[in-house]
């Protein structure tokens, strides 16, 4: 049973950020409470008010721009995502990583501000996001600031977001020339959370050496999880398939998995492995085309 | 707590509701509106049970504030039939026997209808793809993508039995 709360519906964003200001440490923001509803309905979470974001249609935009890169609207829903000609022209990766996030219907009401939010390591946008290097707008009643998606998880559940900020922004920066980006997640129902999540982005120099790599590992431990030793292994290298083997093994350390009812710590490491080896090389064969 | 007076406009009609702010998008079309067809499920979004169209688009009741919803076109699986006349997915559903217990049944008829209103020959890929939030327990999914296949190359209309 929800706790009651106080319901705050603003109508502009500058309205939003002085009812956040006024209730700051007992305000929760809902957007399209496709996480946030069930742990309130299981008396897991109480909040005192509730500010309602979902119709701040100011928020729901997708714009690309060749210099700037993508801009997304906190609002912007799931399937918007999913469904851009722009996004699937430029960013392959997030349109596909969209496919697969849960069901048609949380996809048309979930949005990936709320997503981003949740901060749950489980998440799929924020990996692939990460791989694409991917920056956040926070605003609040003082002012707006940007950090790297990077920097926003800080432990389970938990952000670098004050208590008077909220996401307004994602910011994407222009695909590189000769980049490749992949990601898959393992589960036994396709659409469901993944057991472990791998994405990966990969760009060639002329010669075909592998110029940058970035690798982020999805529920394998309280945050998302750059796979820092796992690049290393492959930046600045001549590609090869041994190397994406390594990266793998690399990338099974770099992480800090849980066992759960889903899976072993163990098995999670075992999954990670050969996610990054395919994830890597998938990536990399985009690249170098 | 304050409530809040609302109007939900639910299969073409208008009600006004007075609700707490906390009321799911569920509890508002089956206690207060009284529409039964809409199921409460697994109330997780996972089950599919409580899907209904809003705004054309099929979303999970269990998890939608009703208080969301204002100014919106929603319509549950008592909002198919016209005038007497059952939908075309509705016959289809039942000359492909797409039911057992039924429980999924009006979820189902929603998350086809939405997929049917926003194209109108979906590929095999599609349908599957959007009944992939909708659990079904016990007649399978094959005769649930049959009937909109049905529905989709002609075979059944709209009309009664």
């Amino acid at each position: 049973m929800i706790q009651d709360f106080t319901y705050l519906k603003p109508g502009t964003v500058k309205e939003a950020l002085t009812l956040l200001t006024d209730h700051v440490d007992e305000c929760k923001i809902v957007c399209g409470g496709q996480s946030l509803l069930i742990p309130m309905r299981q008396g897991l979470l109480v909040t005192e008010y509730l500010m309602d974001i979902k119709g701040l249609d100011e928020l729901s935009y997708i714009k690309y721009d060749a210099k700037e890169g993508l801009k997304l609207g906190a609002t912007t829903t799931h399937r918007a995502i999913e469904q851009s000609d722009v996004i699937k022209k430029h960013y392959p990766v997030l349109a596909l990583m969209e496919e697969r996030l849960a069901s048609i219907q949380t996809r048309n009401w979930g949005t990936i501000g709320g997503n981003l939010a949740h901060a749950d390591s489980a998440g799929d946008p924020a990996p692939v996001l990460m791989t694409l290097g991917a920056k956040v707008k926070l605003a609040s009643a003082k002012g707006e600031r940007i950090i790297p998606l990077d920097e926003f998880y800080t432990d389970l559940f938990e952000s670098a977001m004050e208590h008077d900020e909220m996401i307004i922004e994602i910011q994407v920066p222009p695909p590189a020339a000769k980049m490749g980006a992949a990601y898959q997640k393992f589960n036994l129902l396709q659409n469901d959370m993944g057991v472990v999540g791998v994405a990966a982005m990969m760009t060639a120099d002329a010669n075909g050496t592998c110029k940058d790599a970035r690798i982020v590992l999805g529920n394998a431990g309280v945050t998302p999880i750059r796979a820092k030793n796992a690049e290393q292994v492959l930046i600045g290298k001549k590609i090869s398939d041994q190397l994406f083997v390594e990266a793998g093994e690399a990338a099974a350390g770099d992480a800090d998995p849980v066992g759960d009812i889903h899976a072993s710590e163990d098995f999670r490491r075992h999954l990670i492995k050969v996610l990054t080896k395919r994830m890597a090389k998938q990536a990399w064969e985009q690249a170098s085309k | 707590m304050e409530k809040k007076a609302i109007v939900l406009n639910v299969n073409n009609q208008d009600y006004e509701l007075y609700i707490n702010p906390k009321t799911l998008l569920v509890e508002a079309i089956r206690d207060y509106i009284g529409l039964t067809g809409t199921k409460r499920g697994c109330e997780t979004v996972s089950c599919g049970a409580c899907t209904v169209m809003v705004n054309d688009m099929a979303v999970k009741s269990c998890s939608i504030l009703a208080i969301q919803c204002q100014g919106m076109k929603i319509i549950t699986s008592e909002g198919l039939e016209k005038n007497g006349q059952l939908a075309a997915i509705q016959n289809a559903f039942l000359h492909e026997g797409s039911y057992q217990c039924g429980f999924c049944t009006s979820g189902m008829l929603m998350a086809t209808s939405a997929l049917l209103k926003e194209t109108k020959k979906p590929s095999k890929n599609e349908i599957k793809e959007s009944i992939e939030g909708n659990i079904c327990r016990c007649t399978g999914y094959n005769s649930i993508v049959r009937a909109v296949e049905g529905v989709a190359n002609g075979k059944y209309k709209e009309g009664s039995l």
